[in-house]
């Protein structure tokens, strides 16, 4: 038994103890979390029928083809999946979109490939940058947000390279 | 900008198409098929997104989440300067990563937003953002969820041998990069001094 193996059990089992020695009612709480994360999945959909029609437009078109191997020579050489790079440059910007890049790339080469290996990394550890500044000083006065926009994509720049260092390194 | 890209992308698609393959049979079926792709992409991550809504909800009615808060209150004061002892703004901080960390979408951003005003109430930056709030905004741009659930749900339903095995570099790459952009903040705020 490995240690990623692991986790998802142990958090599972150690909320439900908890959650027993605090006298919850699991029944109705997990109820109304599955309920409410429905709801999510469903409101998902039109975006995500909009990114699946660009993006699977862009696919048999062969245009994202036609760029992934006039970027690959580069990408070869500094190690890098150059499959992989579609999603860097689309998860900053649209979470539905990056999903359907995933997706992609698990159908093309497998979840287990090392390109699908890199972008899992890369997905489950980069945010959309710009939709969640947007949302986050929408809500206040501010207009001049200063150096937010450069330290969160410094963060999202790390993390891109990380993640294939990472898959390396540990897988 | 998002609304521009998708044009762009569908635009492009029909030129590069007509210009390296005078045919356009493979559009028309991507075009004819993308909503039925999108409804299945939905009904794969249905039941994971149910099913950890329903084990987070148990996380959040026990109280465990308001532990998790206040157990990194003292770290997050660290990081967030200039806070008052009993600062709302803080609290809500606290609250919001806590949410982030265990994945809690739908309740992060609510707490997110509601900590961005009392940051503008207690600091009063005017029309510029304060340290505080661009720390904030970095801790909400880096992924710091501790299960990347739909990642794992996409892999095991494209048949990975071992859908998790992914969680400990995603760990590592969400707290290195969450320091990078912390690292960031403290530098530019130096500069600025």
């Amino acid at each position: 038994m490995s240690f990623s193996d692991a986790i998802i059990p142990v958090l599972v089992f150690g909320i439900f103890t908890y959650a027993l020695f605090k006298k919850v009612n699991v029944f109705d709480s997990f109820v109304k979390g599955a309920k409410e994360n429905i709801k999510v999945a469903f409101d998902l959909l039109p975006t995500l029928v909009l990114l699946m029609l660009a993006i699977g437009m862009l696919k048999a078109s062969g245009a994202l083809d036609g760029f992934t191997r006039l970027i690959s020579p580069v990408m070869e050489a500094i190690g890098f999946p150059a499959e992989c790079v579609p999603l860097a440059i689309l998860k900053p910007v649209s979470g539905s979109g990056a999903l359907t890049v995933l997706e992609e790339i698990f159908k093309d080469n497998t979840p287990d490939s090392f390109a699908g290996k890199v972008a899992s990394v890369m997905a489950g550890s980069t945010e959309t940058t710009f939709y969640t500044l947007a949302v986050y000083f929408a809500a206040t006065k501010v207009k001049n947000t200063r150096y937010a926009l450069v330290s969160a994509l410094l963060g999202d720049l790390t993390a891109i390279i990380l993640s294939c260092i990472a898959v390396r390194m540990i897988l | 900008m998002l609304s521009i890209i998708v044009a762009f992308m569908v635009i492009l698609s029909v030129v590069y198409n007509i210009i390296t393959k005078c045919e356009i049979f493979e559009i028309s079926q991507a075009v004819m098929s993308a909503g039925n792709e999108a409804v299945s992409l939905v009904i794969t991550l249905l039941g994971v997104m149910a099913t950890w809504g329903g084990i987070l909800q148990i996380a959040k009615d026990s109280g465990l989440t308001d532990k998790l808060a206040k157990l990194l209150t003292p770290l997050l004061r660290k990081v967030f300067t200039g806070l008052d002892k009993d600062s709302k703004a803080l609290k809500a901080i606290a609250m919001n990563v806590t949410a982030n960390i265990f994945g809690l979408g739908n309740a992060a951003t609510p707490l997110g937003i509601e900590a961005m005003k009392r940051l503008e109430e207690e600091e009063c930056p005017g029309n510029k953002a304060s340290r505080n709030m661009i720390m904030l905004s970095v801790f909400n741009t880096s992924s710091i969820e501790l299960i990347p659930t739909t990642v794992i749900a996409l892999r095991i339903a494209h048949g990975s041998a071992s859908p998790s095995e992914i969680i400990p570099c995603v760990i590592v790459v969400s707290i290195i990069s969450l320091l990078v952009s912390v690292a960031s903040v403290f530098a530019f705020d130096i500069k600025k001094k």
